[in-house]
């Protein structure tokens, strides 16, 4: 079910006027702040559908700015996100796309810093939930209610295992897991939903364990 | 988890608990929390609700101006004395506009079950704390109830006016507070689930056709629809009327209602009112050649 709690129906508490349109555009761009370690430089952000359409009547644009700045829903700040995002040297572009994705409600973001990359796809799914379908381009599916491990590997046999074996020793239990990959052999992505936030010499161990090539972790939002 | 209307029915009378308390039991397991910090939680979002309510009878006005100052006009006319609906549903319209105007202005609002519908399940609940003088426990339970519903109906259809139009946001929130009146008010939870069913089938087929795609025109106004229709199948429910069609297939219905509806007429501001000669005109005005 892709609605858990009864908070996903009454609530969040958030700025107006669009729950899947400003508030699940602002969790978007949280989580993508989040995956991408905190605030990119520049940001290019795509938006598909209803997004597309109506984007600067709901908010969405200064919603998915206020989201790469840490601010969360209910935070007044969105309202003068595009100042902020000035005084706090982040700059974005938003692109409108023709092409039709899976859900209406699409943004997909690029963000970079310096030499660092990362193209994330959200989609809002109303009432402010939200999912991540894809992170540079392997299809993912993240709701961002748990702790998440995006661990991306060398498609070998016994990575799988070497990393759940870590998570294991360490008393991790793993609620739900995933792995993608665009070709055999080359690089996929383990995606593993926790029970519980980890401490960062496990994400470490993690980091070092052979076929291993990048760990990111993302926080409950 | 309860996944349909028919097993939190069945729950409720098996447990021999109110609809509020299956779905605070639900919360608590799935999230690990206890009975005081989920209520809590719910305490601080009936709270938000509060403070936009008055906001808006205050008076608040869009950035845009396309709506705002009407939930004033109409505390007026209820002083006035001379409404023609009784006094809940005119408490419930003028509370209902509030939160929207409050919404539109880019004011504070807990989603119920969206921003765009937040005015609903908040303007009977105020409704009925202006004229029954209902608890504040009563009040919170009020919300759990409401929430029990709208989830099953987030997971079984969807709340998004981009997904399912206009019905699956305001027609799901008018369905989520009748539920709720009928359980406030000492109904069964079979009585609750035909108030919830009746409600939704008034509200069925109704567009999502925002003027120039913004939660204003006819949001707002909408909502005030919404929560006349709650008290209106809520009545009915409490009379004993039952829903022909069970609460389930409602929702079903529902879904594959939305799924039927072109995209203009989910949330793209390009059908229906949006594509009048009014809305393309006011779409101008706001956004230019943008």
């Amino acid at each position: 079910m892709k609605y858990k709690s009864v908070f996903d129906i009454i609530g969040p508490v958030m700025v107006g006027p669009s729950s899947s349109h400003t508030a699940g555009a602002a969790r978007i761009g949280l989580l993508a702040r989040s995956l991408f370690g905190g605030q990119p430089d520049h940001a290019d952000i795509y938006l598909y559908g209803s997004f597309k359409d109506t984007y600067k009547g709901h908010g969405t644009d200064v919603a998915l700015i206020g989201g790469l700045l840490g601010f969360d829903t209910d935070d007044d700040r969105i309202i003068t996100a595009e100042e902020q995002a000035r005084e706090a040297g982040l700059h974005v572009q938003f692109i409108k796309m023709e092409e039709e994705r899976s859900h209406p409600n699409t943004a997909l973001l690029h963000l970079v810093k310096g030499d660092e990359r990362l193209t994330v796809e959200g989609i809002s799914i109303g009432g402010g939930k939200i999912e991540l379908v894809s992170i540079n381009d392997y299809e993912i599916n993240v709701s961002g209610n748990y702790p998440t491990l995006l661990i991306f590997h060398k498609d070998t046999f016994g990575t799988i295992a070497r990393v759940t074996t870590i998570l294991g020793n360490n008393e991790i239990n793993v609620s739900q897991m995933n792995v993608s990959r665009k070709e055999k052999g080359d690089i996929a992505l383990m995606t593993i939903e926790l029970d519980d936030e980890i401490s960062d010499h496990i994400i470490k161990e993690a980091s070092g364990a052979e076929g291993v090539d990048r760990v990111i972790e993302m926080k409950e939002s | 988890m309860f996944n349909s209307i028919d097993q939190l029915v069945e729950t409720a009378n098996s447990e021999q608990e109110s609809i509020a308390d299956v779905m605070i039991s639900q919360e608590m397991e799935v999230t690990g929390r206890s009975y005081l910090d989920v209520y809590k939680d719910m305490e601080r979002n009936l709270e938000v609700m509060e403070s936009a309510v008055e906001e808006g009878i205050a008076g608040v006005t869009s950035t845009t101006g396309l709506t705002g100052m009407d939930a004033v006009k109409m505390k007026k006319y209820i002083e006035s004395g001379k409404g023609l609906s009784g006094d809940l549903t005119l408490y419930a319209i003028a509370h209902a506009v509030s939160t929207n105007e409050v919404n539109a202005a880019m004011g504070k609002i807990c989603a119920t079950p969206t921003a765009g519908s937040a005015g609903v399940v908040p303007g009977v609940l105020f409704a009925m704390k202006e004229k029954h003088d209902v608890s504040r426990e009563d009040m919170i339970k009020f919300l759990f109830t409401s929430g029990a519903f709208g989830f099953v109906v987030a997971n079984n259809a969807s709340i998004s006016g981009a997904a399912g139009g206009c019905q699956a946001e305001v027609g799901s929130a008018s369905a989520m507070a009748a539920a709720a009146l009928v359980e406030m008010a000492g109904g069964t939870p079979a009585m609750s689930a035909h108030g919830f069913a009746i409600a939704l089938k008034n509200m069925l087929g109704l567009v999502c056709d925002p003027v120039a795609g913004l939660v204003e025109v006819p949001c707002v106004k909408r909502n005030a629809a919404g929560a006349s229709n709650a008290l209106t199948a809520a009545d009915m429910a409490l009379a004993g009327i039952e829903s022909r069609i069970p609460a389930d297939e409602v929702v079903e219905a529902m879904y594959k209602i939305g799924l039927t509806m072109p995209s203009a007429l989910r949330e793209t501001g390009r059908g229906g009112l949006a594509a009048t000669p009014t809305g393309e005109r006011l779409k101008q005005e706001i956004f230019g050649g943008q």
